[in-house]
């Protein structure tokens, strides 16, 4: 049987109701939308890089709680971090959610919470919308 | 505002008028499964309906025995393939109230039924300046084939608003028939709400006016009879796969006259009478419309749907549907935190609902946990959802072989993923 609640365990529950980073940058240097079409959800990802370090991250969505938690960890494991790591974790986290290779749960750490759409198929966009739209950002050259 | 109405319902239900939900159940083994380690309740009826054995029997019969290409081999098997290809046009007409087959099209769906108007009688018709109406409640398919239609021709497109329950503002409607409309493009039903629309009296206002009128019948066919002769309309659409049939196809009826002085669709073999190096005489209508090799095996198996739905009693699936709306719109409006989205009275089987401060997404996710199957997201109506100011809705909507009890499993759902995610 399943159970819901291996889906949205409580850290999930905390920041998808009570999202942080959930609020426009004042000093964006990079910035990327991302959508699914299966809802019409949509998350605007908003950076501040200097020196090749994401100083800082926030993210506006219309979206569901997985979406939402996904974006409010996501903004707080990347914050003060290299782009290159950034960019990395991007990979690991979509590979854990689509299943593609074992998520080493511990090297997450909060993350690991997501690897939970890896048995809900129609969720997996959900979970790394913010991370397209993370990878996106970045990719782009300074706005 | 109140609706005003023109679809004849059934009033409360004889015992004797009350459909053996065990045998209907019976014979759809789709249904026989459990989800999640829960037996299947399948409400994403308005999305697909599950397929009856006699259907599933005439697509195997038809490739064990039948197989051949039609309107060309004079072979035996040819033959019969063409025959029964051929009632099943008739079939789809008689079930639509058409008075002859020839105004059939095979088509792949309402999708492409609509698209084929557009394409072939709206690019040869319109011109700049005419209009376009559609309603605030289309689903995608009757709304982005009329907004690249007016692009091409420099027409301009009307979407008569809606009220906050769901129905349609027919007196904005009338006065949008005062502009320069050439074609009206309407859902018989809306399949994100389940309203019905007066479509008859819609009909007759365009026709006042000189408007072509197109009625999107995909979610209405299989939920109230249909009867194209009275409605009037120019056009109607229907799906086959939300009829109890198979997918990939579906028929557009179109009054013989305006198929007769409609330009080919798409061009290839089986539309053409004959060709030499410049010339091209293309076949009458239908044929005229159906380049290729159609769906064969899935017209027929269409038909069969259509049967299936006959001997049932379609005025019997109707009002039982009607019972399991009026039960389901009981009980959820119950739900602390539950919004029924479209509420007028004239409705078919569909309940549109938000549960405060959750995403649609998420309450079907834990109704698929409970083993329960419904919609949840925008419903392929983005400008409606906008237009409501909601992000989407968590949809259930009912066919002949739902179950109260599958109605109150919802409920218990819904009040489960709101005590989880609340």
């Amino acid at each position: 049987m399943a159970d819901s609640r291996t889906l949205y365990r409580e850290i999930l529950l905390d920041h998808g109701k009570a999202p942080r980073n959930h609020a426009p940058l004042p000093e964006v240097t990079h910035a990327a939308t991302a959508d699914n079409p299966v809802c019409g959800d949509r998350i605007l990802v908003e950076l501040t890089v200097e020196n090749e370090h994401v100083r800082e991250a926030r993210f506006t969505i219309k979206g569901c709680l997985i979406a939402t938690a996904s974006a409010s960890l996501m903004t707080e494991a990347v914050s003060g971090h290299p782009v290159a790591h950034v960019e990395r974790l991007c990979g690991e986290v979509e590979a854990s959610c689509d299943g593609t290779s074992a998520p080493d749960l511990a090297a997450l750490g909060a993350l690991s919470a997501l690897a939970a759409v890896r048995d809900y198929p129609a969720r997996r966009r959900c979970a790394t919308l913010p991370w397209a739209a993370l990878r996106e950002a970045l990719g782009q050259e300074q706005v | 505002m109140t609706t005003p109405h023109d679809t004849a319902f059934p009033g409360p239900v004889k015992p004797e008028h009350r459909l053996d939900i065990r045998a209907v159940r019976r014979q759809f083994p789709a249904l026989r499964q459990l989800v999640h380690g829960h037996p299947l309740a399948y409400l994403d009826n308005a999305a697909t309906t599950h397929k009856p054995m006699p259907v599933l029997d005439t697509l195997v019969r038809h490739y064990e025995r039948d197989n051949a290409n039609v309107h060309r081999g004079l072979h035996t098997l040819g033959v019969r393939a063409t025959e029964a290809y051929e009632h099943a046009r008739t079939r789809v007409a008689q079930f639509l109230g058409a008075r002859d087959a020839g105004e059939i099209i095979f088509t792949r769906g309402t999708t492409e039924a609509i698209n084929l108007v557009a394409q072939s009688y709206g690019r040869t018709h319109l011109q700049p300046g005419d209009e376009i109406i559609v309603t605030a409640m289309e689903h995608h398919a009757n709304l982005l084939p009329w907004r690249r239609l007016c692009t091409e021709v420099g027409a301009t497109l009307r979407v008569v608003p809606i009220d906050d329950d769901g129905g349609l503002r027919v007196d904005e409607y009338a006065r949008f028939l005062g502009g320069t409309p050439r074609l009206v493009a309407i859902a018989h039903a809306a399949n994100a709400l389940g309203t019905v629309n007066p479509v008859a009296k819609m009909t007759r206002l365009a026709h006042a006016v000189g408007a072509v009128v197109l009625v999107d019948g995909a979610l209405a066919a299989a939920h109230t009879p249909v009867d194209v002769a009275a409605l009037d309309c120019d056009f109607y659409t229907c799906s086959a796969h939300k009829l109890y049939g198979p997918t990939g196809i579906g028929a557009l009826y179109g009054k013989a006259a305006l198929l007769a002085a409609m330009p080919p669709w798409q061009m290839g073999g089986d539309m053409v009478l004959s060709v030499d190096d410049t010339a091209v005489r293309y076949a009458e209508p239908p044929q005229r419309f159906e380049a290729g090799t159609p769906p064969i095996a899935d017209a027929i198996a269409f038909a069969s749907a259509l049967d299936w739905l006959a001997d049932l009693g379609h005025d019997r699936i109707v009002a039982h549907e009607r019972a399991l709306l009026a039960h389901a719109t009981e009980a959820l409006g119950a739900v602390e935190g539950v919004r029924l989205v479209g509420t007028t009275r004239e409705k078919v089987a569909v309940v549109s609902f938000n549960v405060e401060g959750l995403h649609a997404h998420d309450v079907a996710t834990v109704l698929d946990d409970a083993g329960v199957a419904v919609r949840g997201g925008d419903q392929c109506a983005q400008p409606l959802m906008h237009a409501l100011g909601l992000p989407g809705t968590v949809r259930a909507s009912f066919a002949a072989y739902n179950t109260v009890d599958e109605i109150d499993r919802l409920v218990d759902a819904v009040r489960h993923a709101r005590t989880l995610l609340g």
